[in-house]
Parts: structure tokens; C-alpha cells; sequence
């Protein structure tokens, strides 16, 4: 393998030993360009059909075709290469026909850039109470019209064709991360044989991208088995699922970095459901390249911003005279326009104020994973993470154990 | 030092007065052209729009709109900013105008005393006298604001009696208010709008007007006519009668009146500026504008050409099938985008418009942020309402310019007859 490149040696090159890396069919192409010494953490570049995404990169989640109330343009403008779209809504409205006939997702919602799509299973299991799982796939009653709907892991992914996404997940068997026993077993050899159903249902490998995902929940071996079994298949990328449900922070960590040891090193790495800033800095320095998560954009809506140092809720009566911006050192449309005063007044009457908010948390949160990126490339991540811990935390006494211990597990001690 | 704003008149065809209202903002380096509207905004921001998506919009009026009702309750923050509303809502670079209430709310009857109006804020009613009226003056620092007014007498019921003391009592504010706005430092610079009440008496209305002019006001607010207030012919003789008396040069704005059809009968009785909440309520009804204001530039063809061009692409209109989720509010001048049709409807809004809305979006799609509630369905509505309504009264002001005001009105009120016809 090329030895990590340095900063100043953009997209446009790549040696011809990382493109050996390269899967040589999936229209993907990921190119490490700075490895950090001390930790697992790197910087690549993942070329896709759309445009090339730097990683570690945040996908914000914009559900129903839609970033939430910000427009394609100002999504652009904030430099986000890369979105996810889900499934599950989208299939039920406006439904995979229509999409199509829209020439695909990007085209019925306008959006140049990457698209990232989840197989559906997450929200059925999530979102709907009366659903039931069997080999043949996930049966659940839809809550629109009462039907009673099976999603198999061939209907995902010709739904996921439909909406022509960049990157597209395979139908996994979720099981929560808090529940233990055989059930964990079956769900992770079943979603060991549904990436088998969903490669081969694939009509667009040739330009949409099929992720497998790592399931096992928060057992060690049963990780290390799916992970041998997957690692197998020629897929372009692979994310560690199962995890980010309400388990403890111990177990996360720990699953996460098993992961990443095993999965190869040319291929890109997503972590789902993770977006907390600690979270991300965490699992980048523990290897992972790519994360979503709805939080910034949902928070937002409640009327909080994210800072540095946390969080402000902007809502509070606190703001009520506050003339700064949201984060004096924060460049977004928001921060260089309008203060927390004014955003807490508009509050009161208006959507704009979710959207103000909106568009500064997806900053904040491409704009870390950019000082991220950074750092990495300039032999500094370790540096970055210690000065990223002290900004968060008022005192080290503050560190999350878990975080602590995680980021020791790589060789950085921030207490 | 009284700024210079000024109503320069190029010409009046048939009641429609076309200007220009020259020396407006702080530097007077600002104008706006009638007959015309002011920019709508709730809290200082036109309802769902960021400054990145507002400025989308072409030509959007050079003045814009605030209100007493919306920003009272942030007076205090308003006072430490220092620098007015502008500055605390970081607004655009625009002149701004101050009404009381916002036209779109329902005001709760029965709360004006002889000292005192009403508003109601987010934490619900404030009681002003005149003195905290031009204390809120003081911190929003508009360029032109309306004195304060009674206002509640615009009910067809309203007894004579009544009618009389909203006269009364808003000739009395607007003394005090002119005598406080000498000793504000804050308002050195702005432009005080006498408000004219009167309800649907005659008589009232004038002496109203009469009393109103004589006055040192920059110009006239014209309270009580909104939509619901009393029929269009009662509604048009009182505007002829008003306007009649009041002097040339100084412009005259209409509250609470909104519709296409009104907005041209208005303006043919001598009003030069109105509001812009008329395409905020569109948007909030998961509605389009897309009535047809485009007259053919050459006279000798006109009304020759294609019928078709009215009925909406051939479309019949959606307001003909009242779809389960329509609003009794809707006009013939709107498609309802909710409405299923629109399901699998790939062109744009509106064919031919230069909104951001139009040029990136589909039918389908805003049909499928209404229906699944997101909000970015009001961002792109209000944008593509917004250019479509600056751009009628473009239309409005170019037919006056080329003397073809009757087709124009023929034009846009092919929409509204249309749907008498289908009935």
C-alpha cells in the first residue's frame, strides 16, 4: 500500500498502489490519503457517482426526500457531498414508481451529489409495532392504508434501485442492541444470508454501490464471525450495524474497534447511527470513515445549537438579550447573520428560526469532521482530539470514562 | 431634520395612480415603485425564508414590512440592540415600515380603550398607550411607521356612535404621536403615516380623511377595508371618496387587502401600496399562485390569442373539484398542490417563472413535501407565491405604462370568472 500522501496531493492523483486496492467492478473508489500514526484514524477520499466525498465524513439524514427545511442549494453551499435518504418512507410516499419516473431520488428531489439510502428494515422494526421477521423477510403492517407488507431483502434493494442511490444498504435482521441470546445469533447469520439475496438482486452494480452490514449485537465472537463471513464477499463498503440503540457506551466502543480491525483497509467503513460530536471523534480516531445520524437536524428543530463546548438551547430565556452569534468563531450563513436574541425571538413565530438552526448544526457538524480530516492529514489528530476534549469538557474530571478508555485503546491518553 | 421622501407620479389611468416614491430610508437612496407592495414579514423574516433563500427572489420591494404586534414583546432587546429591528433581525439592506397589527392574525374585539390599543404577542395580549407605542417606535427605528389607531370599527355592525369615537380617538393618537415623534431622538429621520378609520360611514371616513391631511404626515394608512370588511362596490366608494381628499404627493397604503381582483379595484380608486400577506396565506394553505397576469406585449394581437393560455395549461382549476384537503379560503388565483392530481405532475409550479421554486422543483415534489408534512414545502411555496405576486404588480404597473390597464384586468380576471362560469 502507498505510504499516507501528503496534504497538498488533492483527489485528482493517486498512486497506482492504492488503486490496486480499489474493488475492481463497484463504482466506488477510495483513496487513503493520510493514515494517523498513533491511532486508527484516515483520511481518504471515496470517489462516487455523483462527486467525491473526504472522509471521515457526517451524512446528514434528510428522511423524506427533503433536508428539512433547507433547499438543495443552501445544502451545496454548506459543502455536503453526501445525504441519506430513507427507504422506508420513501418507498410508502411517494413510492418507488413515482421516484422513478422522476429519474431517481437525486432527480425527484433535485439533488446533484451522493446519495446514501438505508434498506427500510431499521424503521420497520422501529417505527412500526406489529412487525415480524422471517426468513423470507420483514412483515409489517403499513401504517398508512393497514396493509400488511413484506419487505424482502430482494424487494429493498429493487426499491433502493428505484431511487438510484450512490450507495445502498443491505435488508439486515435488527435485533436491538440490548437484547442478548440466540435471537442475536439467528438475526446475524440471517444477515449474513440476506447480503447474499441482496448482491444478487442488485440490477445497478455498476453504479450503485451495496453496502453489507456488520451485525452480532454486543457479542464479541458472534462480531468476529459476521465479520469473517462478510469480509468475504466482494462488496465496495461495509457498516458496523447494530449499535447506537441504547447500549452502554462500553460495549459500543468496543465493538466498534473489533470492527474495524477486521474489515480491509481499502474498503470504506460506516458507522450508522452515530453523530454526537464526541461520538464521531471517538470512532474516527477507532478507524470508521463515514456517520449518520438525524440528531443535528432533529435537535435543531427543538431549538438547540451545537457548539464546541456542547449545546445552547436557544430557547431558554437566557438567550432573550444575548446579541452574540450562536458561535462567535462559527462561519455558517447563520452565525455571520443573527444572534441568539433573535433566534430565540424568531423562535415564537416563525419555521425560519429551525431552519437557521438547522443550517448551523450541519455546518458545525462538517465543519468538525473537516478540522478532523485535517488533523489527520497533518500528523496532528491526537493533538485535534485533545483540544477537541478539553473545548467539550469544563474539566478532564468531565471525560466520559468510556471515551477516555477508547481513545487510550489507540495510543491517546487525554487525561 | 424630516427625511425627503417624495411620491413622484408619471401618470393616472383610469383612477390607477404609476410613481415613483422617491427619497426613502435613512439616506433616502431608496425607492419604490407604485401602484406596489411592501416585502411581508412575521418577527422581521418573511415567513419560512432565510436571507439565502429570500434573496432568490428578484426585485423584491425596497421596502419591507414590520409590525408592532409581532416585535412589542422583544422591546426590551429591541432597546439594548441600540440599533433597531434592522440590525437585531439582520435584515436586508431595506427601508422599513411599521403597521400595528399583522393583517393575517384575527385582533380580538372589545380590548381598545380611549388611551389604549391592544396586540397580541406569543405571551399574549400587551396594552399600549401612546406613549409605549412610540417607546417601541423608538427601539424598532423604522424608516415610515403608521401612528396608532383604533381600528376596531371595521365590523359592518359597528354603530355610529362607535364608528365616531375610532375617529375621535385615532386623531387623538396621532397628535400625541406626532408630538412625541418631535422630542424622539430615534425618529429624527422617520416618516409618521396617519391612519384613516371611519368604518362604512361616509361621512365619518371623510372627516376622518379631512382631519387626518391636515396634519404633517408623510403619508396615509388606509385601516378597515380588509377582504371580510364589507363588499367591494361599499368598499370602492369610501377608497374614491378618501382619496379624492387627500393631497397628490403623498402615497396612500390599504391594510388587510390582498386579492388580485381587490388589489386592482383598489388601485383603480387612487391607493398606491399594500401589503404582501396575501401570498403567505397561499403558502400556508398548501397552495400556488399561478393566475395568468401576461398580456400580449402587442395591442394588435390582443385577444387573439389562444384561450387556452387562461385555463391554466389547460387544466381545469382545482378550486371547480374541492378536493378533501382544500381550504374555503382558496381563490380562483391558486392551484391547491395537495390536491392528488398534482401527484405525478412534473412541471414546474408555474411554466415560464424565474423563482427558485420553478426553476429546481416539480409539482410533484412540493406535492409530496405537503403531504408528508416537511417543511421545506413552505420555503419553496412562499418563494414561488412571493416572485409570483411581485410580479403581478410588475404587470399591473407595466399595463399602466402602456396604457393597456383594461386587458390586464381582463386578464387576471378571466380567473375569477371562469369559476363563476363552471358553477
Amino acid at each position: 500500500m502507498a505510504a499516507p500522501i501528503a496534504a497538498n496531493t488533492h483527489e485528482r492523483e493517486s498512486s497506482m498502489a492504492s488503486l490496486k486496492a480499489v474493488s475492481s467492478v463497484a463504482p466506488l473508489a477510495l483513496r487513503i490519503v493520510a493514515e494517523c500514526p498513533v491511532s486508527k484514524a484516515r483520511a481518504c477520499t471515496l470517489t462516487l457517482p455523483h462527486s467525491t466525498v473526504s472522509t471521515p465524513v457526517f451524512m446528514p439524514v434528510g428522511t423524506q426526500g427533503t433536508m428539512k427545511g433547507i433547499t438543495a442549494d443552501q445544502l451545496e453551499d454548506l459543502d455536503c457531498h453526501i445525504c441519506l435518504g430513507n427507504t422506508y418512507h420513501l418507498g410508502m410516499r411517494p413510492g418507488p414508481e413515482l421516484i422513478e419516473k422522476a429519474k431517481g431520488l437525486h432527480g425527484f428531489m433535485n439533488w446533484k451529489r451522493n446519495l446514501l439510502t438505508d434498506s427500510g428494515g431499521f424503521q420497520m422494526v422501529s417505527l412500526v409495532e406489529l412487525s415480524e421477521v422471517t426468513e423470507e423477510g420483514v412483515t409489517f403492517r403499513s401504517p398508512y392504508d393497514g396493509k400488511e407488507i413484506l419487505l424482502t431483502p430482494e424487494q429493498s434493494i429493487t426499491i433502493q434501485n428505484s431511487l438510484g442511490s450512490d450507495i445502498m444498504m443491505q435488508l439486515d435482521d435488527v435485533v436491538s442492541s440490548t437484547v442478548k441470546g440466540p435471537r442475536v445469533e439467528e438475526a446475524m447469520h440471517r444477515s449474513v444470508r440476506w447480503l447474499d439475496r441482496c448482491m444478487a438482486a442488485n440490477k445497478n452494480p455498476d453504479r450503485q454501490n451495496l453496502f453489507a452490514i456488520i451485525q452480532g449485537g454486543l457479542d464479541a465472537k458472534l462480531r468476529k464471525a459476521c465479520l469473517d463471513e462478510m469480509t468475504k464477499r466482494d462488496v465496495p463498503g461495509f457498516a458496523i450495524g447494530g449499535l447506537s440503540g441504547g447500549e452502554e457506551k462500553d460495549d459500543f466502543w468496543k465493538m466498534v474497534t473489533l470492527s474495524t480491525d477486521h474489515l480491509p483497509r481499502e474498503k470504506p467503513r460506516y458507522l450508522m447511527g452515530v453523530g454526537y460530536a464526541l461520538d464521531l471523534v471517538v470512532c474516527v480516531a477507532l478507524g470508521c470513515d463515514m456517520f449518520d445520524c438525524v440528531f443535528p437536524t432533529r435537535t435543531a428543530r427543538f431549538g438547540s445549537a451545537l457548539v464546541p463546548w456542547g449545546s445552547l438551547q436557544l430557547k431558554q430565556k437566557q438567550y432573550a438579550k444575548d446579541l452574540q452569534p450562536i458561535d462567535p468563531d462559527c462561519q455558517c450563513p447563520t452565525c455571520r447573520r443573527h444572534s441568539r436574541a433573535y433566534l430565540h425571538a424568531l423562535f415564537k413565530s416563525d419555521t425560519a428560526a429551525m431552519h437557521h438552526i438547522t443550517i448551523h448544526n450541519i455546518s458545525y457538524q462538517l465543519t468538525l469532521m473537516r478540522s478532523v480530516r485535517q488533523s489527520i492529514i497533518e500528523k496532528r489528530f491526537p493533538e485535534f482530539v485533545k483540544a477537541f476534549m478539553k473545548r467539550m469538557f469544563s474539566s478532564s474530571e468531565q471525560y466520559p470514562s468510556w471515551a477516555v478508555e477508547a481513545l487510550q485503546s489507540v495510543n491517546i491518553t487525554v487525561n | 431634520m424630516r427625511s425627503v421622501m417624495k411620491l413622484e407620479l408619471s401618470r393616472v389611468v383610469q383612477g390607477c395612480r404609476l410613481g415613483v416614491l422617491n427619497g426613502l430610508g435613512k439616506t433616502g437612496q431608496h425607492c419604490l415603485e407604485v401602484p406596489g407592495c411592501l416585502l411581508y414579514t412575521r418577527c422581521a423574516t418573511v415567513p419560512h425564508l432565510t436571507q439565502d433563500t429570500l434573496l432568490t427572489l428578484s426585485d423584491l420591494p425596497s421596502v419591507t414590512q414590520v409590525t408592532v404586534e409581532s416585535l412589542a414583546e422583544h422591546q426590551e432587546v429591541l432597546e439594548e440592540c441600540k440599533e433597531g429591528v434592522r440590525k437585531f433581525a439582520g435584515l436586508h439592506n431595506t427601508v422599513l415600515f411599521c403597521s400595528l397589527h399583522d393583517s393575517v392574525n384575527p385582533n380580538p374585539a372589545g380590548h381598545v380603550t380611549n388611551k389604549t390599543v391592544s396586540v397580541w404577542g406569543s405571551g399574549g395580549r400587551i396594552e399600549l398607550t401612546a406613549a409605549r407605542f412610540m417607546a417601541i417606535q423608538a427601539a424598532i427605528q423604522p424608516d415610515c411607521y403608521q401612528s396608532m389607531a383604533d381600528g376596531e370599527t371595521w365590523q359592518a355592525n359597528s354603530s355610529r356612535k362607535r364608528v365616531r369615537k375610532a375617529v375621535d380617538r385615532t386623531l387623538a393618537h396621532l397628535d400625541e404621536c406626532l408630538m412625541l415623534h418631535q422630542k424622539t431622538q430615534e425618529l429624527k429621520q422617520a416618516e409618521i403615516f396617519g391612519v384613516v378609520e371611519g368604518g362604512d360611514i361616509m361621512e365619518e371616513r371623510l372627516r376622518s380623511t379631512r382631519e387626518t391631511a391636515k396634519r404633517p404626515v408623510g403619508g396615509f394608512v388606509l385601516d378597515g377595508f380588509h377582504s371580510a370588511a364589507m363588499n367591494q362596490d361599499v368598499r370602492g366608494q369610501l377608497i374614491q371618496a378618501i382619496t379624492a381628499e387627500l393631497p397628490h404627493e403623498k402615497p396612500r397604503l390599504i391594510l388587510g387587502v390582498g386579492c388580485p381582483d381587490q388589489v386592482i379595484s383598489c388601485a383603480e380608486a387612487g391607493v398606491d401600496l399594500f401589503e404582501s400577506f396575501f401570498p403567505f396565506q397561499v403558502t400556508e394553505r398548501g397552495c400556488a399562485l399561478n393566475f395568468n397576469y401576461t398580456i400580449n406585449p402587442d395591442p394588435e394581437t390582443a385577444g387573439t390569442s389562444s384561450p387556452t393560455v387562461l385555463e391554466l395549461n389547460g387544466e381545469t382549476p382545482a378550486v371547480t373539484e374541492p378536493s378533501k384537503n382544500g381550504d374555503e379560503n382558496m381563490t380562483t388565483f391558486e392551484i391547491n398542490l395537495k390536491d392528488k392530481r398534482y401527484q405525478d405532475d412534473f412541471r414546474p409550479l408555474e411554466e415560464g417563472c424565474d423563482c427558485y421554486c420553478c426553476q429546481k422543483h416539480t409539482r410533484a415534489y412540493v406535492h409530496h413535501l405537503l403531504v408528508t408534512n416537511e417543511l421545506l414545502a413552505g420555503v419553496l411555496l412562499m418563494l414561488h407565491n412571493m416572485a409570483h405576486y411581485l410580479g403581478f404588480f410588475r404587470a399591473l404597473r407595466e399595463a399602466i405604462v402602456n396604457d393597456r390597464l383594461q386587458d390586464f384586468k381582463n386578464r387576471v380576471l378571466s380567473c375569477r370568472e371562469r369559476d363563476v362560469s363552471f358553477k
